[in-house]
């Protein structure tokens, strides 16, 4: 999957932290948010594999833009959240 | 032997030697990278950020490539991860954190401020960064836009901050002076003293 700035994106609605012992990059208040990609960062070892010492697959990291006051309900129209997340963790919106 | 409660001098001697018995890592690469870590200091980002604002080459490459420019003045980035450059302009500016953990720009900044890993500013600066903000007497004026940048991966990010008034024909060596490790990750902005 790749995809281009500018493009709509969903964060998937995951939560493997109930399903056993893992490591997530993705952060809970993002779970389920739609956000637009900035630009792909580049290509970089899975850290949920990495974590566990397994084979870690190179994965497309991409900056995503999240509207702020969106997430929480509060805050100045405008503003946003720039985070890092992996192409595993999204969908197109 | 609860691993938890052994001495952690020689926990550290033990699991040094079996990495270098293992072809690891030996003993010379992790002292050079201790001597690197502790080399580091907000001075470095300083420097940077100095040059960037009298040398638009040094800037835009700067902006396009973080690792590269620290490279080019001497700083040494081998072994870390990528480094991202946020411009702030006056309409715009940028807020570093890392919620998850403790992510921070350390080849060019140091170690981080005692507070960046706290549960409250991570959970703050994402929730009320500009309450956060003015609380910490660094008010964002209403009509600029704020980015926080929340570190979860693979690389690190700092900001290039706006050039304060009042500076007008300095040389690199004196602006660097003014800039802190705040203005870095956006917290503070770069001012000259009063």
């Amino acid at each position: 999957m790749s995809l281009a700035p500018g493009q709509a994106v969903r964060v998937k609605l995951e939560w493997p932290e109930t399903k056993g012992p893992c490591h997530i990059r993705t952060p809970h208040y993002l779970r389920g948010r739609q956000g637009v990609v900035e630009r792909r960062l580049g290509s970089f070892a899975n850290p949920e594999d990495l974590a566990f010492a397994r084979p870690a697959a190179a994965l497309d990291l991409y900056h995503v833009r999240f509207d702020q006051p969106a997430i929480w309900g509060e805050g100045h129209a405008g503003d946003a959240i720039v985070v890092e997340l992996f192409e595993t963790w999204l969908e197109p919106a | 032997m609860n691993v938890l409660e052994a001495d952690s001098g020689k926990l550290l001697a033990a699991v040094t030697a079996l990495l270098a018995q293992k072809g690891i890592v030996q003993p010379p690469e992790i002292a050079e990278r201790i001597a690197v870590t502790d080399a580091a200091n907000p001075g470095q980002g300083a420097r940077m950020v100095a040059k960037a604002w009298v040398d638009p080459a040094y800037r835009a490459l700067m902006l396009e490539d973080g690792s590269k420019a620290a490279e080019e003045i001497g700083i040494p980035m081998r072994g870390m991860p990528p480094l991202g450059v946020l411009e702030n302009t006056p309409s715009l500016h940028h807020l570093v954190v890392c919620t998850l953990c403790s992510c921070y720009p350390r080849a060019v900044l140091g170690y981080p401020p005692f507070w960046f890993k706290s549960a409250a500013y991570r959970a703050r600066a994402v929730r009320d960064p500009r309450g956060m903000l003015a609380d910490w007497g660094t008010p964002i004026p209403e009509n600029v836009q704020l980015r926080v940048v929340d570190s979860t991966a693979d690389y690190r990010w700092m900001v290039l901050p706006l050039r304060p008034a009042g500076t007008e024909g300095w040389d690199e060596a004196r602006l660097a002076e003014l800039v802190r490790d705040g203005d870095m990750i956006g917290v503070t902005v770069c001012k000259v003293p009063s």
